[in-house]
């Protein structure tokens, strides 16, 4: 085992433009979370790719297993009548 | 003025180029990727800002451009501050002495944005962004470094020790000074001084290091075209295959 | 057997192009080779940095040197992108960084040839990078989903270096006889270098059958590098450049570049360590790792005193 630290791991969310989602773009390597945002901006935002920063500790995510695959999303995908392409309107009847 | 003007833009766009050469000579040798990253783009930085003024030092004495100025310039004729010429000793160095820079653009540029030159303050605009972010990163490094453990704070506070008689260049006024003064175009580097060390006092007190005795060095000074015995070596390097191959264009 | 039933689920996911993720079951086999494939190929993006570093303070235009700079730094990136990636399979970056200094880690041997004139980093962009496109591309639909989606990201910041290369060997090509002439030399020295990145032929590769089943692999070696061969012999002829090698011909039939047997000896002394440049790149990284140490320690203890103070706060 190396006894050298790199430090924690961190993941990095971008939002593109103001308003928009954001999105995961990768992970980093720093100490502190001043140090992860500061890499986070040198890191992935180099094109112009970013308005929003977010960064979280890996460690810190919770995320659902891929054995709760079927209980978890199955349901969803048989109520169609959340859909708005479920309904049918007349031709015609606009703004809906 | 005229002259002072260009000898000016000299001043300021040479110590960026070396600035980021000095970077440049580090790459693939930081402490950490995340690092080796963040500093190539502060030598990016700089090195546009170097180009933006060696772009109008050759407008302004014409018949030249900013690679000419680059590359086929004889040493006496760059006006860099000794500063950025200090070799890459090790990683507390180059963050003093970016600390230091740093802190100098930020006042400079400041100041700057309210030059009767429409070029300088256009270039200061948008270097102030870049030089705002680049203060974040240094001061926060002198920070680490200073309370991080009892070496790093021994090497840090080593470092500011020995750059400490280059600083005194920052702030001393030549002709060019009085002239750029006298127009309008910039402030006396003379003023920039307290401001320049209350910033650089207050982080080192922040950061447990001990703020060097201020004596005064006999030293010719860079922006008058004396350079310290570094340049000759980095100039060899930089402009080795141009003056190599004087009849090709890269 | 319960494992034979998950490893069939497995494939069938695999075989339906849909993505594994890091939760998710794999076969050990399938986790060790990404393992090992992905840090490794971090590794090459940071040796990548040491050939063309070389050059950097040498650069002999502005432009030229921003480019150049801007260049290395994406290849840093592309390093940390890949070490994240490799890391979701439960190994951590300090693992591979140890592994890479004892030797135990390999890294992309075309980084072990030095760089030797100004026309070097025209065709190590074009040649070098030019390959590593091909390769990336295709490990674009890469079974493991970090590493996929690792691979889309670089691709989209690759292109540019492999114009940058071309840039400069379209500048030197047209330049003064003496240009021409470090570009030509620079062309006889990396070519075969870059065809060798595609790895050995299908016929001797050992491993190659498990992960094209596994789609760690998209396609075979030899397929990569005739693809690479054939675009880059068309590249090279709007340069004016000979390409050193005699039996370069058109096939009409397969409508493929024929080309002379690989000097496979060279390769595998390269890969085992012989080659020129092998000590110097680890020892670089070794060098440049050991004197930051003190620096990773002062960061580390100035978070924890944060930590510490903002607890007792």
């Amino acid at each position: 085992m190396s006894s050298d630290d790199q430090g924690i791991l961190w993941e990095v969310f971008i939002q593109v433009k103001a308003g928009r989602a954001y999105k995961h773009v990768g992970s980093l390597h720093a100490y502190d979370k001043e140090m992860a945002m500061k890499s986070a901006r040198d890191l992935y935002t180099r094109r112009n790719e970013g308005n929003g920063i977010w960064i979280v500790k890996a460690e810190d995510i919770v995320s659902s297993e891929a054995s709760d695959g079927e209980a978890f999303f199955d349901p969803s995908n048989d109520k169609v009548y959340r859909h708005p392409t479920f309904y049918k309107i007349p031709d015609g009847v606009k703004h809906i | 003025m005229k002259d002072e003007l260009i000898d000016y833009c000299l001043r300021l766009g040479d110590s960026s180029l070396i600035l980021s050469h000095r970077i440049a000579e580090y790459c693939s040798k930081a402490p950490i990727l995340e690092e080796d990253l963040a500093i190539t783009n502060v030598g990016l930085d700089l090195l546009g800002q170097a180009e933006n003024f060696l772009n109008y030092a050759a407008n302004l004495k014409g018949n030249t451009n900013a690679d000419l100025l680059t590359f086929k310039r004889r040493e006496g004729d760059f006006r860099c501050l000794h500063l950025v010429q200090t070799p890459n000793t090790d990683f507390a160095f180059i963050l003093a002495r970016q600390f230091f820079m740093d802190c100098y653009h930020q006042i400079l540029f400041k100041k700057l944005l309210n030059s009767k030159d429409e070029t300088i303050l256009g270039i200061s605009k948008k270097a102030i962004k870049e030089v705002n972010y680049h203060l974040d990163r240094s001061s926060d490094w002198i920070k680490r470094l200073g309370l991080g453990t009892k070496e790093s704070n021994e090497r840090i506070q080593n470092a500011i020790n020995d750059l400490w008689m280059y600083t005194d260049e920052l702030f001393t006024d030549n002709s060019t000074d009085l002239s750029m003064e006298k127009n309008k175009i910039a402030p006396l580097s003379s003023s920039l001084k307290d401001e320049w060390s209350q910033m650089v006092v207050n982080t080192l007190k922040d950061s447990e290091i001990e703020v060097p005795e201020d004596i005064y060095y006999s030293l010719k000074y860079g922006k008058d075209g004396f350079h310290t015995e570094y340049l000759g070596y980095i100039l060899a390097e930089m402009q080795h295959l141009p003056l190599l191959y004087p009849d090709a264009t890269w | 057997m319960e494992n034979e039933r998950k490893l069939e689920e497995f494939q069938q996911k695999i075989d339906a192009n849909i993505k594994i993720e890091p939760k998710d079951w794999m076969p050990e086999k399938y986790r060790q080779t990404l393992i090992r494939q992905i840090s490794q190929h971090a590794h090459s993006e940071i040796i990548g940095m040491q050939p063309e570093g070389n050059w950097l303070t040498r650069a002999p235009s502005l432009r030229a040197k921003k480019i150049l700079m801007a260049k290395i730094q994406d290849e840093a990136g592309h390093g940390l992108y890949l070490y994240c990636a490799a890391e979701t399979l439960g190994v951590k970056r300090e693992q591979f960084l140890q592994w890479l200094h004892e030797g135990k880690a390999k890294y992309s041997s075309v980084f072990n040839y030095p760089t030797l004139t100004w026309a070097d980093m025209g065709a190590v962009g074009w040649l070098v990078d030019g390959a590593a496109i091909v390769n990336q591309v295709s490990l674009q639909g890469t079974s493991y989903g970090p590493y996929s989606r690792a691979m889309v990201k670089i691709c989209m910041e690759e292109s540019f270096h492999q114009r940058q290369g071309f840039e400069i060997m379209v500048q030197l090509a047209k330049g003064t006889k003496e240009q021409k002439q470090m570009a030509q030399d620079a062309l006889n020295r990396w070519w075969w270098p870059s065809i060798m990145m595609f790895g050995p032929h299908d016929s001797e590769s050992a491993h190659s059958n498990q992960s094209l089943k596994w789609k760690i692999k998209r396609e075979s070696n030899d397929e990569l590098r005739q693809r690479y061969i054939n675009k880059t012999i068309e590249q090279g002829h709007h340069l004016g450049l000979t390409f050193p090698d005699p039996n370069l011909k058109f096939n009409e039939e397969t409508k493929n570049y024929d080309y002379s047997p690989i000097d496979w000896d060279e390769f595998w002394n390269v890969v085992k360590g012989n080659g020129p440049g092998n000590k110097l790149r680890i020892n670089h990284h070794i060098k440049a790792h050991e004197d930051g140490k003190w620096v990773r320690e002062a960061a580390k203890a100035y978070s924890e005193k944060i930590n510490l103070s903002k607890k007792t706060a």
